[in-house]
Order: C-alpha cells, then sequence, then structure tokens
C-alpha cells in the first residue's frame, strides 16, 4: 500500500511534535517526542514516535525499508530532522548468496532484525513513508497464517553471515518502549470503520486466486448452497459486530450505520453519500493509507484475541465486495463501468469495508437481486463520480449480489465472468511479488517491478494466456492458506470463500487501472490472445541425460586441471598487483567512498582473474566481518550489443529491473547521485572498457563520474588491452575523471608461466621438467600469453596419449610431444600448403615470384603472371592451361590467401600479391623441384 | 526357355545402365559420406577425439578445420559428427548448432539462429522473441548457468569461419570462445575455413581465447592415390542387382583406367587441381554419355568431358564474333603490342583499322563510323574491352580509354577455329606490325 506513497510523489509535510525534550549541548541537537508527517494539501497528520515500526523510502517503492525508530532528533535550525533508527531487512535485501543460509522458504512478510554495522543507523526523518506494524514470532511457533500485508513479522536476525534465533529481549525491549496508546486518533471519520484491517488480511492473502472461483461455480451451485452459507455468515456477522464494537466508538457508529445500511441499498448510498460529505474535505489515497497504516495496530490486536473467528469473519466479507466482478457480468455496455468508478475509489473500500460487507452479506441472506435494482444504480452512479468517490464503490455491492442471484440461471454468462475476472487478475498478479504469494508461478514476478502505469493494460494483454496455466496453482495455493481459518467455516461453502478471494482480486485492479486512464475501455477480454511472448523464459541449457565422465587417468586429470576454464587454488605471480587492487578497493569499501582504476595489459595476463580473485578474498573478509559488506557487479563490454546496454546490464544486476538504456541511465542517475540509506559499497568491474566508446563518449563519463559522487559508494574498476587508452580514446573531463590510479600487467615471464602450470598440476606428475620449461620458454617469448601457454600443454598431453600405443600405457609428457604441440600451434601452415598444392598451383606461384624479379615490384596484374606461367609451364614440358583454367588456379590460391587478389570482376588486369615471403615459396618448392 | 532364364538373374541392359546413373549421381552430386575419410586419418582421430572429450568429459574446446576449397572439411566434421552420434552416451547429449557465415551475415541473426537451435524458452514456434542486446543477454546467462557436468555440451558449428570474424566487434566469435575458455556449459567451437590466414582476422582478445587448435586438411595426395579414387568412384558397389553387370561395369572402368589417354587426361586435371569436387564434376560429365546403347565409359568420353571442363570460355564467346568485331580485336591487339599494353581509345583502335583497309584496296570490309562504334559498344558489353576509367559521363565516347582483356593466345586460337575467316584478316592478325 504504501507504495502510493511514493508513486504519486506527493510532497510529505514533516513537522515536530511536541517540546524537545532532550538538548545536546555538544552536538547541538534536540531530541524529540514525536514526528507528524502530513501531505500536502491533506489535513491528515500521522504521528510517529520512537519505538514504532517504520517504513523507509527506498530504492524499491513496493518494499520500503523497515526499522524501528529509536530516536528523533533534530538540530536547532529545526531544519534539519534526523532519527535514529534499528534496521529490519527484508529477504530480498540479503544477498543473493546468502539466501540460502535460512534453509527454508520465507515468509513473504518476514523481516529480520539487523545486526551488522555495515549500516547507517542514523537517517533523514524526511525519508520516513509511515508506519508500520511488525510482529516478533517465537522462533518455534509458526507465522500466524492469514497475515495482513502490512504486518511483517520477525523471527530471526541476520547479522551480515548468518541466520540467528532472535533474542526476544530484542524485540519485547521495543514493545515495552512503545507508547501505551500506539497511535494518535485518526482525524477523518470517513475512515471510522477500523475493522477493515481484520477484514483486509485474508483479503490481501486471498489475493492471487480469482479463478478457482468460477470453476468451482462451474461445478454445481445451487441455491440452497447459498442459503446455508448466508446463514452460516449471519453468525459471523455478529461476531463481527462484537469485536467491532470492542473496538471504538466509531465502530460502533459504524454498526449502526451497517444495520440502517442493510434496508436497502439506496439508503445504503445516501449514508455513504453523508459519509463521504461530512469531512468536507477531499481524502486522498495517501491519508487513507496512513489511517490504514496506524489502524493496523489497533486492528492486529483484535486479531491475536480472537484470530480464528475474526479471521474467517474476514473472508466472508471479502466476498461480498466484488463490484469487479458483478460488472463483467453485466452485459457489455455496462461491463466497463464498474472498473471506472472502482478506479476512483478502490482504495477507499477497505476502511470501510466492515460496513460494506455486513451490507452485502445481509443482502445475500436476502438474496434481493434484481437486475431493476442494479439498473438503478447504474443511473444514479454518474453523479456520483462527480461529487465524492465513496458512494460508488457501495453501489458495487448491491450488483454483485444481482450477480450471484443471476448466476445459477445463466450459465453461459459464466464464461464471460471468468474472462473478465482474469483480467483483473492479470494485473494483480503482476503487481503482487512472489513474496506475497509463493504460490505464484515464477514466471510473473520479473515484469510486476515494473512500475510504469502506461504498460497496465499491455501486461494484461500479454498475461492473459499465462493465467490460464495460472489458474490451478493459485487455487492450490490458496487452498493452503485457508486451512486454519476454516475452523468454522467448515460448513460454509467454497464458494463463499472463492468470492472473497476473487474481490480482493478486483480491489487490487482498480487500484491498478485507476492509475491508467480511468476513462480508456478496456479492450482485453474481445482481443485475441496472440502467442505468447516469452517474457521470463529462463535461460537454461537442458541438462544432460548421462552424466560427465570424471577423468580417469592422470593425462586426462592433467588435462582438467590444465584448462583454462578450471579456477586455480591461487593465482601465482601475481601477489604485488593482487595486494595493490585489494587494498585500493578494501580502502574504498572500508570508507565508504567511491574510485576509479584503470587495469591495462595484454590478453591472457589475468587481469580479470586477478580481479575476481580480489573480490573472493574481500567477500570472505566481509563474511568475516573484516569490512562491511559490497555488492560486485561485472559488467565487460563485449558482451553486450551496444555501449548503451552498459546501464542496463548495471540496473539489472543491481536491482533486478528490466529496463531501457536511457532510462536505466536516469535510475543510476538518481541513485548513485541522491543519499540512501542502508547502501552499501557497489564494486563494478567494467571488463573490454574500450568496447564502451562512443562518439560523445557519455558511457564513459558516466562510469567515472559516478564514483566521485558524494553519496555514490562505488568503486569502478576498469579493464583493457592498451597501457594508453586513457590518453589515446578518451576526452580530457573522461580522462580526467578517470585519474591516475592506473596498473598495468607485463606480460607472464618465462619462470612464472612455468610456475602457473606448476601450480595448476598441484603435485599431478604427467609433464618432465624440461618439457614445462620448453613450453613456458616458448610462449613467455612469443606472447607471455597463460592461455596459450596452458592450451599448448593441453594438446601435449592430448599428443602424448595418442602416441602411447594404449592410453593407459601413456607416460610423462615430454619433450618431444611439447614439440609436437608447438609445432602445430605455432607454426605457419603456409608452407605445408605450398608444398600440398597441385603442381599447376606451385607452377602459378613461381611465375609470380618470376614475374616479380623481372618488374622489380611486389605486384603484377594476372595477365603477365600468366606469359610467365605459360614459359614456365613448357620449360616444365606440362601442356600450357588456358587462360579461364588459369584463372581457376589463381583464384583458388587467392583464397587461401597465399596470394592477395583483387576484385575478380577485373579479370585478367586483376593485380596479384603474395601474401606469403618469396623465400618462403621459394623453400616450400625446392623439394618439389628436385 | 533359356533366354527367360537369363532375364531372371540379368536385368535389361537399360535398367541396368539406369541404375548405374541413379548410385554414381547420388555419389557425384549428394555429397554422400564416404564410409571413412580417405588420406586424413589422423585430422579425424583428432577432430573425433576432441568432440568425443567435449561431449563425454565436457570439456569445452575450439578448434578451426582449415583446407583449401573442396579438400574435404565439411566431409571431415559430417564423418565425425556421424560417428559421434552413433555412440550411444553422446547422441542424446549433444546439441550442435549449425551456422555458415554466409547465411548469419551479422551477430544478430546469428543469435538467433543459435537461439532457435537450442530451442531456449525464448523461442515460440519458429520465432525469437527479443531483441538483439536481450537475446544476447539471455544466450550468455543460459551458457553461464550450465556448468561442465550437468548441461548438455553444446557444439557450435562454425562454417566460412572467416566472415564471421568480419561482425562488428567479433562479439559472437569472442563470447562463444570465452565460454569455451571459462567454466560454464561445455561448448566446443568448430570453425570451418579455407583461408589459411583466419587468426590474422581475430582480434587479440578474441584470438587469445581461441585455443589454437588448427587441423589442416591439406591433400598430399599422389597421382596413384588419385587414380584409385577415380576408379573407387566409378566402381559399382558390391550389392548391385546383377552380377554380371556389375562384373562387366567395373571391369570396364578398370581397363578404363590402365588407358593412357585417361591417365592423361586425369594426370593434367590432378596437376590442375587435387580436390574431388572437380574429379566429381569431371566423372559426371563422362558418365552423362552412358546410355543403353554405349554401357560403358570410353576413354574418349573422358576426353571429351574434359575439353568440356577445361574450355576457355572466352575463345569460345570469341568465336561467335562478326567479322567486324574481330578485325577490331586484332586492331587492339596490335595496339596493345606498339604501346605496350597501354590502354587505347576508339579513335586508336578506328585508324588501325582503316590502315588495314588501305592496304587491302579491295575492302568488303568498308564499315560506317556509326557501324564501327555500334561493333565497339558490343564488344564492351560483351567485356572483352573494360573501361580504364570509372567515370564515363565526361569523355566522348571515342575517346574512352579502354584495356583489352583477352591475352594474345586466346585471339589467336580463335582466328585458327574460327570458321571461315578471310584469310586477309588472318593475315593482319599473324603480322608483327599493323
Amino acid at each position: 500500500m504504501v507504495r502510493y506513497f511514493t508513486r504519486l510523489r506527493v510532497r510529505r509535510i514533516y513537522k515536530w511534535g511536541g517540546r524537545p525534550y532532550i538538548f545536546d549541548r555538544k552536538l547541538k541537537s534536540y531530541g524529540f517526542e514525536y514526528l507528524n508527517m502530513s501531505v500536502e494539501g491533506q489535513e491528515a497528520v500521522t504521528t510517529v514516535t520512537p519505538g514504532q515500526y517504520i517504513l523507509i523510502e527506498g530504492n524499491d517503492d513496493e518494499y520500503p525499508f523497515v526499522a524501528k525508530l529509536l530516536k528523533l532528533f533534530g538540530d536547532e535550525s529545526h531544519k534539519q530532522k534526523k532519527a535514529l533508527v534499528q534496521w529490519f531487512l527484508r529477504l530480498s535485501e540479503v544477498p543473493q548468496n546468502k539466501k540460502l543460509l535460512l534453509g527454508r522458504s520465507p515468509h513473504p512478510q518476514e523481516i529480520f532484525y539487523y545486526l551488522g554495522r555495515a549500516c547507517d543507523d542514523e537517517i533523514n526523518a524526511e525519508s520516513i513513508l509511515g508506519t508500520v506494524h511488525v510482529q516478533h514470532v517465537p522462533e518455534d511457533t509458526p507465522f500466524p497464517e492469514p497475515g495482513t500485508k502490512d504486518t511483517l513479522y520477525v523471527k530471526l536476525s541476520w547479522d551480515t553471515k548468518a541466520f540467528n534465533v532472535l533474542d526476544p529481549v530484542l524485540m519485547q525491549d521495543t514493545s515495552a518502549s512503545t507508547p501505551p496508546k500506539p497511535a494518535p486518533p485518526l482525524f477523518t471519520p470517513c475512515a471510522s470503520p477500523t475493522a477493515t484491517p481484520v477484514s483486509r488480511g485474508p483479503v490481501h492473502h486471498a489475493l492471487p486466486t480469482p479463478d478457482p472461483t468460477v470453476m468451482r461455480r462451474a461445478g454445481s451451485v445451487s441455491d440452497t448452497r447459498a442459503t446455508m452459507s448466508a446463514g452460516k455468515r449471519s453468525t459471523l456477522e455478529a461476531e463481527s459486530i462484537h469485536s467491532a464494537s470492542k473496538l471504538s466508538a466509531s465502530k460502533i457508529l459504524s454498526a449502526k450505520r451497517r444495520g440502517s445500511a442493510a434496508d436497502t441499498p439506496g439508503v445504503r448510498k445516501k449514508l455513504q453519500l453523508s459519509i463521504g460529505a461530512s469531512p468536507g474535505k477531499k481524502m486522498t489515497r495517501a491519508d487513507v493509507l496512513c489511517e490504514l497504516l496506524d489502524e493496523e495496530m489497533e486492528s492486529e490486536k483484535v486479531v491475536s484475541l480472537k484470530l480464528s473467528s475474526s479471521v474467517s469473519h474476514s473472508l466472508q466479507h471479502g466476498c461480498s465486495l466484488s463490484p469487479m466482478r458483478s460488472g463483467c457480468k453485466t452485459p457489455n455496455g455496462q461491463r466497463r463501468f464498474p472498473w471506472k468508478l472502482t478506479s476512483i475509489s478502490l482504495d477507499r473500500l477497505s476502511p470501510t469495508a466492515l460496513g460494506e460487507q455486513d451490507f452485502s452479506s445481509d443482502l445475500l441472506l436476502a438474496v434481493i437481486p434484481l437486475a431493476l435494482e442494479d439498473e438503478v444504480f447504474e443511473a444514479g452512479l454518474p453523479t456520483d463520480a462527480g461529487s465524492a468517490n465513496t458512494p460508488k464503490k457501495r453501489q458495487a455491492t448491491p450488483r454483485r449480489n444481482y450477480v450471484r442471484g443471476q448466476k445459477p440461471t445463466t450459465p453461459s454468462r459464466r464464461k464471460e465472468s471468468a474472462m473478465a475476472i482474469r483480467e483483473p487478475a492479470l494485473g494483480v498478479l503482476a503487481e503482487e511479488d512472489s513474496e506475497d504469494s509463493p504460490m505464484q508461478p515464477i514466471a510473473l514476478t520479473p515484469r510486476s517491478k515494473r512500475k510504469s502505469a502506461q504498460l497496465v493494460s499491455l501486461r494484461i494483454r500479454k498475461q492473459l494466456n499465462l493465467l490460464d496455466n495460472t489458474q490451478e496453482l493459485i487455487s492450490d495455493g490458496d487452498d493452503d492458506c485457508f486451512v486454519p481459518s476454516k475452523k468454522e467455516l467448515q460448513s460454509s461453502s467454497n464458494e463463499e470463500k472463492t468470492d472473497s478471494e476473487e474481490e480482493t482480486v478486483a480491489k487490487k485492479t482498480r487500484g491498478r487501472n485507476c492509475k491508467t486512464s480511468v476513462r480508456t475501455p478496456h479492450k482485453t477480454p474481445s482481443k485475441k490472445v496472440t502467442p505468447s511472448t516469452p517474457r521470463c523464459a529462463t535461460p537454461c541449457i537442458p541438462s544432460r541425460t548421462v552424466p560427465a565422465r570424471q577423468p580417469g587417468n592422470i593425462l586426462e586429470e592433467a588435462r582438467a586441471r590444465l584448462h583454462v576454464s578450471s579456477v586455480p587454488e591461487s593465482l601465482p605471480c601475481r601477489e604485488q598487483e593482487f595486494q595493490d587492487i585489494y587494498n585500493f578497493v578494501e580502502s574504498k569499501v572500508m570508507d565508504g567512498t567511491g574510485g576509479c582504476m584503470y587495469i591495462s595489459g595484454v590478453p591472457g595476463t589475468g587481469k580479470t582473474a586477478t580481479i575476481h580473485e580480489v573480490i573472493r578474498c574481500l567477500q570472505h573478509a566481509s563474511d568475516m566481518d573484516e569490512i562491511p559488506t559490497f555488492r560486485f557487479i561485472e559488467i565487460n563490454g563485449m558482451k553486450m550489443t551496444d555501449p548503451h546496454q552498459a546501464y542496463v546490464q548495471i540496473l539489472q544486476k543491481l536491482t533486478d529491473q528490466k529496463v531501457t538504456a536511457d532510462h536505466a541511465a536516469a535510475l543510476l542517475e538518481k541513485r548513485f547521485s541522491n543519499p540512501a540509506p542502508k547502501k552499501e559499497t557497489t564494486v563494478l568491474l567494467v571488463d573490454e572498457l574500450d568496447l564502451l566508446w562512443t562518439r560523445k563518449q557519455n558511457v564513459m563519463y558516466n562510469l567515472f563520474d559516478w564514483p566521485t559522487r558524494r553519496h555514490a559508494r562505488l568503486v569502478v574498476l576498469t579493464i583493457a588491452n592498451t597501457m594508453d587508452l586513457p590518453e589515446r580514446i578518451m576526452i580530457n573531463r573522461v580522462a580526467s575523471r578517470l585519474g591516475l590510479t592506473r596498473m598495468s600487467f607485463q606480460p607472464y615471464s618465462f619462470k612464472q608461466l612455468q610456475q602457473i602450470i606448476t601450480s595448476r598440476l598441484n603435485k599431478v606428475k604427467a609433464f618432465e621438467e624440461d618439457a614445462l620449461q620448453l613450453v613456458s620458454r616458448k610462449v613467455a617469448a612469443l606472447s607471455g600469453d597463460a592461455r596459450r601457454c596452458l592450451d599448448i600443454c593441453r594438446r601435449a598431453t592430448e599428443i602424448c596419449e595418442h602416441s602411447a600405443s594404449h592410453p593407459s600405457s601413456a607416460g610423462l609428457v615430454k619433450m618431444s610431444h611439447v614439440m609436437e604441440a608447438l609445432d602445430e600451434m605455432f607454426s605457419s601452415s603456409y608452407i605445408t600448403a605450398i608444398r600440398c598444392a597441385s603442381l599447376q598451383e606451385q607452377l602459378f606461384l613461381r611465375a609470380v615470384i618470376a614475374e616479380f624479379r623481372r618488374l622489380g615490384l611486389e605486384e603484377a596484374t594476372f595477365q603477365q603472371v600468366f606469359v610467365q606461367h605459360r614459359t614456365l609451364s613448357r620449360v616444365e614440358g606440362l601442356q600450357p592451361i588456358s587462360v579461364s583454367e588459369g584463372l581457376a588456379v589463381c583464384q583458388r590460391l587467392g583464397a587461401c590467401r597465399l596470394l592477395l587478389l583483387e576484385a575478380s570482376r577485373l579479370d585478367m588486369l586483376q593485380r596479384v600479391r603474395l601474401n606469403v615471403s618469396q623465400d618462403d615459396v621459394l623453400y616450400a618448392l625446392k623439394p618439389v623441384r628436385d | 526357355m533359356s533366354k527367360r532364364k537369363v532375364k531372371e538373374t540379368h536385368m535389361p541392359v537399360g535398367e541396368c545402365i539406369s541404375q548405374v546413373q541413379m548410385i554414381l549421381r547420388e555419389r557425384f552430386c549428394h555429397q554422400r559420406l564416404p564410409e571413412k575419410p580417405v588420406g586424413m586419418e589422423s585430422q579425424h582421430k583428432h577432430l573425433l577425439e576432441l568432440l568425443r572429450r567435449t561431449a563425454v568429459h565436457g570439456e569445452s574446446n575450439s578448434v578451426l578445420i582449415v583446407g583449401p576449397r573442396g579438400s574435404g572439411k565439411t566431409m571431415l566434421l559430417n564423418c565425425v559428427l556421424r560417428e559421434l552420434l552413433e555412440v550411444k552416451d553422446v547422441n542424446k547429449n549433444v546439441l550442435p548448432v549449425h551456422l555458415n557465415g554466409l547465411l548469419q551475415t551479422d551477430d544478430r541473426i546469428a543469435l538467433k539462429e543459435i537461439t532457435r537451435q537450442l530451442n531456449l524458452e525464448n523461442v515460440v514456434g519458429d520465432k525469437v522473441f527479443g531483441s538483439f542486446a536481450e537475446n544476447l543477454a539471455f544466450l550468455l546467462e543460459a551458457l553461464k548457468k550450465g556448468d561442465r557436468s550437468s548441461s548438455r555440451p553444446v557444439l557450435f558449428i562454425l562454417d566460412e569461419f572467416d566472415l564471421f570474424a568480419h561482425h562488428k566487434n567479433q562479439t559472437l566469435l569472442y563470447n562463444l570462445l570465452d565460454v569455451s575458455q571459462s567454466a560454464q556449459a561445455p561448448v566446443a567451437v568448430i570453425g570451418l575455413t579455407c583461408r589459411l590466414d583466419v587468426l590474422e582476422l581475430l582480434e587479440k582478445r578474441v584470438k587469445s581465447r581461441f585455443s589454437h587448435r588448427q587441423i589442416h586438411l591439406l591433400s598430399s595426395l599422389s597421382f596413384i592415390q588419385y587414380l584409385d579414387n577415380v576408379r573407387s568412384q566409378l566402381s559399382l558397389p558390391q550389392d548391385f542387382p546383377d552380377t554380371k553387370f556389375y562384373d562387366e561395369w567395373n571391369d570396364s572402368i578398370k581397363t578404363l583406367c590402365e588407358d593412357q589417354l585417361v591417365v592423361d587426361v586425369l594426370q593434367s586435371h590432378y596437376n590442375s587441381s587435387k580436390d574431388f569436387r572437380s574429379l566429381q564434376l569431371l566423372l559426371m560429365l563422362a558418365l552423362s554419355r552412358v546410355s543403353a546403347s554405349k554401357p560403358a565409359i570410353k576413354p574418349t568420353d573422358l576426353l571429351e568431358a574434359s575439353r568440356v571442363c577445361m574450355v576457355d570460355s572466352k575463345a569460345n564467346i570469341l568465336h561467335g564474333l562478326s567479322i567486324l568485331e574481330l578485325c577490331l580485336i586484332i586492331a587492339m591487339k596490335h595496339l596493345n603490342d606498339i604501346y605496350e599494353g597501354e590502354p587505347f581509345n576508339f579513335q586508336m583502335v578506328h585508324n588501325e583499322f582503316k590502315k588495314f583497309l588501305q592496304r587491302k584496296s579491295h575492302s568488303i570490309h568498308n564499315f560506317d563510323k556509326p557501324v564501327v562504334i555500334k561493333a565497339f559498344e558490343h564488344l564492351q558489353q560483351l567485356e572483352l574491352i573494360k573501361s580504364m576509367d570509372s567515370s564515363t559521363a565526361k569523355i566522348q565516347k571515342e575517346y574512352q580509354l579502354m584495356k583489352l582483356l583477352l591475352d594474345h593466345s586466346q585471339i589467336m586460337e580463335a582466328l585458327q577455329k574460327y570458321p571461315q575467316c578471310p584469310t586477309d584478316v588472318k593475315q593482319w592478325a599473324m603480322s608483327a606490325f599493323g
């Protein structure tokens, strides 16, 4: 719910409440008793006092940070409002690799008491979004089943390394410190029905199950059943009144209202209107939310008192609320209507839910539903829409009843409704996070993160077909969820339950729709379902049926160890570089500052490997709590299609969001330039930096500029091959930001290469010492590329294996094998190619050389060469070939790139050049002439 | 009665011939894989071992098969793959992906093709969804998720490997080779190319990731082996239905290969090129001359076929020219002789031609200039002459510089064969100076 705050970008106003009670002379700061928050333009005020659990604005609008407020303080000028908090973590904030430590599937509303030190516990008070209810669940008790979405549960604590059982003292502490009157009174009469949260709990919970209703109903729905369930409901209702009466006067009021409204819908409507009007002000969603949060505190107690009854009761309530569904069932013309309304009034449903629910259940008992009545409502609507929002949702309720009445008689309609339901469900599903609905197919989650409202309709369409599959899943999940709450309800029909779920769906959808254009009719149901784009396909290679065989003998073992891909136990010969990079990154992480480093070196000198090793060590250190935690992200210029994709990839790795390059750039800019609580240092490795070059160099500019921001906490390590890259391709402002922290990896010397191989082999005796030395000397002389070295060794083991009569009898890799491997890899194939060429081709090469000698140039036309060729073939006693054949010979040599040729359309005038040295050609041809 | 019995065991000649045609044509044209690749045993073993290790042990590898056109690169690879897939363990374990540089002309298409052939999850039907960037990220993610022991090895076969090196940034090659050098899903990257300098095309970091294994297919086939090959290519298989015809045919092939004329023809072919594709073309032409009335390949057939194969196409065009055009060509030849291959223009040619006409007072070749220009243009259209400067717009037609695309020998040869060539024209062509 809180997300509405941020999405609307409402300006919140924060005011200190109460007298400053402490004055710290040293820090010149005042402590305050509570903080009043209000939304601009609204009068509703939420008060936050120390001891309460609060939500704090974070990167993720849907899942704000959770913390317990410890202290509020400000400076003398009262301009800066600060707060001291105790953080709680959501599971999504726990590093990916540590999530498994939990050892069980987390509860969707589970949070963890944060014991680490890495996070700053002093926050800007103006980032507080509101309050939240946090409940401590003892270790051995299970989570309360139907929790509201706004109640979070703490069971364990997290100290950046492991999950521990939370010391109850820590939590008790908090409850003791909370003031006896938890929340200030709600200021809007409109929000009076405080019982709502109770009802909302299961509603939310049931959320992802829109369809079972339809399915079940399709089975057998009879009037008897309906009445039976209705009978049950009446008792429940009584209970709810009971519970409500306990709460406050306002609730009693609502109960009264309920009673009166039960008579006719019309009356109810009026009542609503009056209620809506009496505050004399327009309420924004935000207000309601604020209140809801507060209400939650109260209601939660009720829940705990009479958990089972109220829960089941609320369940009942839920079912009566589906204006959405009713809308769907009415003929086409009307169908759109309720959606529109609901989109306006949606959020308001919850505060008044209790009253409504009772109404509807009453209505259900009576089975009033008449089509006429419904029509009346429809007619009344436009005016309502104009004036106050509240009545409209009221209106939805009766319609639903009408539908219920219709239902058994019009089975044909059912399909339609199913369709319509599905659509809202889509929105909901997308919106719902996996956290809320563990049963929900994973496929939906990535999309759910997207918030752009315009995409909603698109999304609905896209996921329409997905839903078919999700139905079953969802229904299963819902059954599980409801088991405990069913205690009293067991006799009541399934229908009811599922109805309630539907309602939630409807409610949610409206919340969505209101963000899109209210007026646009939804075309989705009529649209043909197109084959789905596999948005959320999981990338994976099919797994093999037969397991991979393990290395059998020493040579195979050696080969596996020598493969470049195998991760060595240690990284020899780069100790100095390792230390430098380690110190650099460590210091930045410790200080919480940012910086850039440029690393250069020819390919295969261990740049990337060293950095990975550094990161591994740092991760270890942070696990050992020696340094603060940090995040490591890696991008590679070669692994993207366009430099601007760098933004997309960084953002995706940081937050799992999938957005366009421009949007990603904007989001990253925001992320790195704004202060945010609980920010940990990000270490970004940019491999193949030169590929990120663009004409304006803005990608590089941004990459190097972000670390210089005050709040960025970004360390950028860049890798490229050339040492002078900054000077060569970067414009001044980019090069200047990159700074002078540079390092260059020298090519390995032969000793280092030898050491690398030895350490990789790690006592597997497969090579003769001399053989190793030969390889390393040869490679060091040529390139110093460790990859080359390892490849040659690997090839040598193969040759050794093949040369042996029997694979098992193969001994050590000897000099001869290594020589052969070296020959294979380094020797140029030109000479062999010339030797293996046909006679005419060889002759042509000789003709080329002869012509070159005659002309004194390194270039001749084919015509000139061909004259020589003819003469030569006469000398050799061969039949001279025709020009066409000569050209074919020439082209064949050109295809092998022994000759370099011009475009062949020049025919006889194309110029010919040798791609090999003349000496090589003559050397290659010599034995042939003998 | 006896005749009928013979008919039962022996098919009529016509039927036999059609059988022979069918079998041999399939052999020559359909590129049927041989039982065992000849003359490349070590390469075969090397490649087979390499791919087997990828398939069985999950070891990533990269290899290039280099050899001139027609040297059997694809044949070798296909033989190896066939042999590999015959192994039961391997059969369902490898995912071959075939790419061709001539078809996948850029990385975008190549990525879609890879995704399609791997049948990853973003493929619906035959379509691959997502943008280029998404596809790349998806594929890389997919490969990254795999590991040596659990995921299926993927064999990337890149035909015309050198063309992939011309893709922008060599992104595809970098990524494939990078996967082959890191602990991700096991892959084998097999490149086929005819360029010997293919490694020089690779960027340094791409090159560093390549394992530098190259299998060279350079046939060092001797002429004896070449002859054997011809014999085996023409011989009928054991299971030929008609045993009598089988014997007769194979005997005739044997004698054919010992014929001196045939040996000479084959020798010249062997000298020209050793690859089997051109040989198959030759044999195909010879085979098409076999009919029911002539149920064997005769040495003359082969000779004729070789003549067709080796014919000089340009000399053939010359045979179809008019006398005037031929005269112009001769004039050009003389100009070439005089100016040592310097370009000429129409006016020069025309002057030369007129000089020739003046000498012969009784000329029947007296043409108007426009007619001569037309003939000149026709020669240009036939591409027997080629304009030297690219911008033809500015210069007048008569003064455009041209070059002759014919060799002297070709002209002389054509003149000899030209039907009813006037003797004075011939003499003019023979004479040293116009």
